[in-house]
């Protein structure tokens, strides 16, 4: 099973998410991130879903969610021409013994101080999917209070937008 | 002019050219109510006794007519009594107008009484649905919801109407009936790739289902047969494309299909597949199903292709326009093996047909036949008797066979039959079973009321008969809860509804019967006697392949 990342322009209306992710339910594709904003025109949201599943299923779900009225434009995100990121918010016990050791790793990722307290420190840190992956393992030497990642946003290289992949 | 959203929704359903809907009132619908009674010389409005009758009466209108059929029911309940009726026609692709009233906008989310979230609850059945947010929306909502109910794969749509919407006032300016969005055929590059992959067949196979009827390509279809000498086998859905007296016509395929056509169809090197979508009673065990052949699949719903078996040559496109192109890339051939191959499975299936006398289901839709007129249409409701007239009734004219194929809803039956007969004008058969029948019968008192001409022929076993057969073959015969030990008198319960009927045990009642009934303005309900232990014959079991075939119980 290979990850896809497939960026879908839709109707900015209330509703819509409902009636996309339906089709991943129904389908029985599990969602590993799903972002959704505002777009350049009003009249659109783009969502960005990350998701695992056959090739042959996963082009079925996109041949559906393109029947769908309130769908406009589907672009498959294939990783060598797309750039990808996330953010990742991560709260750490704040101590005495590790502050330098977690403070060291985070000028190497170059993740930004948040918020600091006494007892805690929210680290902020944007990449790709690995170099997220990859702090938080590090972090996991440490104490982890809490962690909160977007999930991926995904755009093109070059001048080409979605608007252009209309069939 | 200033109307209200109730009589602006009146007033597009007739200028969209509506001429006659189902449905049922109820509080949050009230007003659009009051709109059909002040219209109600421009616009039809037929009363069922039970919202399901009502979304199977506007379904076997539209699959008779083939426009968008239309039904309204009120909030809660009477929405949810439509679901079963919109998943039917969502599964056979039936272009379906479902208007809901619901709770006043400032109520919606407050679990009001007899508020629920219809568009929630439809939203996997329905192509797309509308909540109304505003009367000003109200008019091209509705016309949106019928172009797209027509468009492409048809389906149906629904539209919810908060009541506060229904009362509220604003501009209403008429406007022309919507089109179906324009249809297109396939790319040229696949067409002459397929019409490569077809003219090097040597046993191709001519493959239809209900596209085929919906995209109005029978001529195209017997065009391309005739061009390359091929068999023409059709799904359950596909049943009156072609008359089925046709000499090329085997019947129809798959579980419960013709041994021949079946049996072709195994054996074809080229299946020409169109308007149809492989479904499982259609292929069985899919990793067997017609290994030796390349398919070209021609279908309007291009994520149709290659969804359950991979396709050799998948064409995206209106199945007529399509068909045009591609007999003009064909090369006429005469295939006299494949000829005399067919011809051996055509004898053979006669040797092995059951030639029994006496009442058997065969006999009885033999009978039948002899009644049928060419446009008369035939429903059917969903079990052993529904294979049985897809396998004997005979049909010569387009959209006359109305069965619920894809999510085969016992009770769909009376109430689309209701539908049909009010769209077609022609007297209407109803071939039903004992158990199908017991889910809608209510409808019997919407068919005394509208004094629908309706013959009402119940294949009575007193068993649930469908699920009988599974029982006796694989669950060694623990016939649970499916013997109906009901002791209902169908012929006293039609009286009891005002229509007529009688009940038969052989062939010349049946037969006396079915004058009877034909010379009857008004629903006839005929009790046809018949054994409980019939079979459905052949059988593919499920998930079997053409390897597995029954064709005799006790073998």
């Amino acid at each position: 099973m290979n990850k896809h990342t497939v960026a879908v322009l839709v109707n900015n209306q209330f509703g819509v998410l409902n009636r996309v992710t339906s089709m991943f339910r129904r389908r029985q594709f599990n969602i590993n991130s799903l972002i959704v904003s505002e777009t350049e025109s009003p009249r659109f949201s783009r969502m960005t879903v990350v998701f695992e599943g056959e090739e042959t299923t996963k082009n079925q779900l996109i041949d559906q969610l393109y029947k769908l009225p309130d769908v406009h434009y589907i672009k498959e995100m294939c990783p060598e021409e797309s750039i990808t990121c996330e953010l990742l918010l991560i709260k750490m016990k704040n101590e005495a013994e590790t502050r330098s050791d977690i403070r060291a790793a985070a000028d190497a990722f170059d993740a930004k101080t948040a918020d600091y307290t006494k007892d805690a420190v929210v680290l902020q840190l944007t990449g790709n999917s690995r170099k997220v992956d990859s702090f938080i393992e590090l972090m996991r030497d440490y104490t982890i209070l809490e962690i909160c990642r977007t999930g991926i946003i995904a755009l093109e290289r070059g001048s080409e937008t979605i608007l252009q992949d209309e069939e | 002019m200033k109307l209200s959203g109730a009589d602006i929704i009146v007033r597009t359903l007739i200028e969209q050219g509506c001429k006659t809907v189902f449905g049922y009132p109820g509080g949050q619908i009230l007003n659009v109510y009051d709109s059909l009674y002040k219209y109600k010389d421009e616009l039809n409005h037929v009363l069922t006794a039970h919202e399901q009758g009502a979304a199977h009466a506007a379904d076997g209108y539209a699959r008779a007519t083939g426009k968008v059929g239309v039904v309204i029911a009120t909030s809660g309940p009477g929405a949810t009594n439509l679901v079963t009726g919109i998943a039917t026609a969502y599964l056979d692709s039936v272009p379906m107008v479902a208007i809901t009233g619901n709770v006043p906008s400032s109520q919606i989310g407050t679990d009001s009484f007899q508020e629920i979230d219809i568009t929630g609850i439809t939203l996997p059945i329905t192509k797309h649905n509308y909540f109304v947010g505003s009367v000003e929306e109200l008019a091209d909502t509705i016309r949106d919801a019928f172009r797209l109910a027509a468009s492409g794969r048809p389906g149906p749509v629904l539209i919810d109407v908060p009541k506060d919407i229904q009362i509220a006032k604003c501009e209403y300016v008429p406007k022309e009936p919507v089109t179906p969005d324009p249809k297109a055929p396939a790319k040229d590059i696949r067409i002459t790739q397929a019409a490569e992959c077809i003219n090097s067949a040597k046993r191709p196979f001519v493959y239809f289902g209900g596209g085929l009827i919906a995209g109005e390509a029978t001529e195209e279809m017997v065009n391309l047969a005739e061009l390359i000498d091929a068999p023409i086998g059709c799904s359950m859905m596909g049943i009156s494309g072609v008359p089925t007296n046709h000499p090329r016509f085997l019947g129809m395929q798959g579980m419960h299909g013709h041994y021949a056509c079946s049996t072709a169809m195994h054996n074809a090197d080229c299946i020409i597949a169109l308007g149809v979508r492989f479904n499982d009673r259609v292929t069985g065990n899919r990793a067997k199903f017609a290994r030796g052949a390349k398919i070209v699949h021609i279908d309007i719903d291009g994520a149709e292709l290659s969804k359950t078996i991979p396709v050799t040559h998948g064409l995206r496109g209106d199945v007529k326009q399509t068909l045009q192109k591609l007999n003009s890339l064909i090369e006429k051939s005469e295939k006299p093996l494949w000829q005399k191959k067919i011809e051996e499975l055509k004898q053979k299936e006669e040797q092995g047909s059951d030639k029994r006398e006496g009442l058997t289901p065969a006999n009885a839709l033999k009978t039948l036949n002899n009644h049928l007129r060419p446009n008369t249409p035939v429903a059917t409701d969903v079990g052993q008797h529904q294979m049985w007239t897809a396998q004997y009734v005979k049909f010569e004219n387009t959209r006359r066979f109305i069965s619920s194929g894809g999510l085969g809803t016992m009770g769909f039956g009376i109430g689309a039959a209701i539908g049909a007969q009010m769209g077609s004008g022609e007297h209407t058969v109803l071939v039903t079973g004992d158990g199908s029948f017991g889910m809608c019968l209510q409808e019997m008192a919407t068919a005394v009321s509208h004094k629908i001409p309706l013959v009402i022929l119940i294949l009575n076993n007193g068993v649930l008969g469908m699920v009988r057969q599974w029982q006796t073959l694989f669950f060694e015969k623990h016939y649970s809860n499916t013997v109906l030990d009901r002791k209902t008198n169908f012929v006293k319960l039609a009286e009891a509804f005002g229509a007529k009927g009688e009940a038969v045990f052989t062939v010349e009642e049946l037969d006396k019967a079915l004058a009877n009934a034909f010379a009857e303005n008004g629903p006839y309900l005929i009790d046809c006697a018949i054994d409980k232990d019939e079979f459905v014959l052949p059988m593919l079991p499920p998930g079997g392949s053409m390897d597995d075939i029954i064709t005799k119980i006790g073998d």
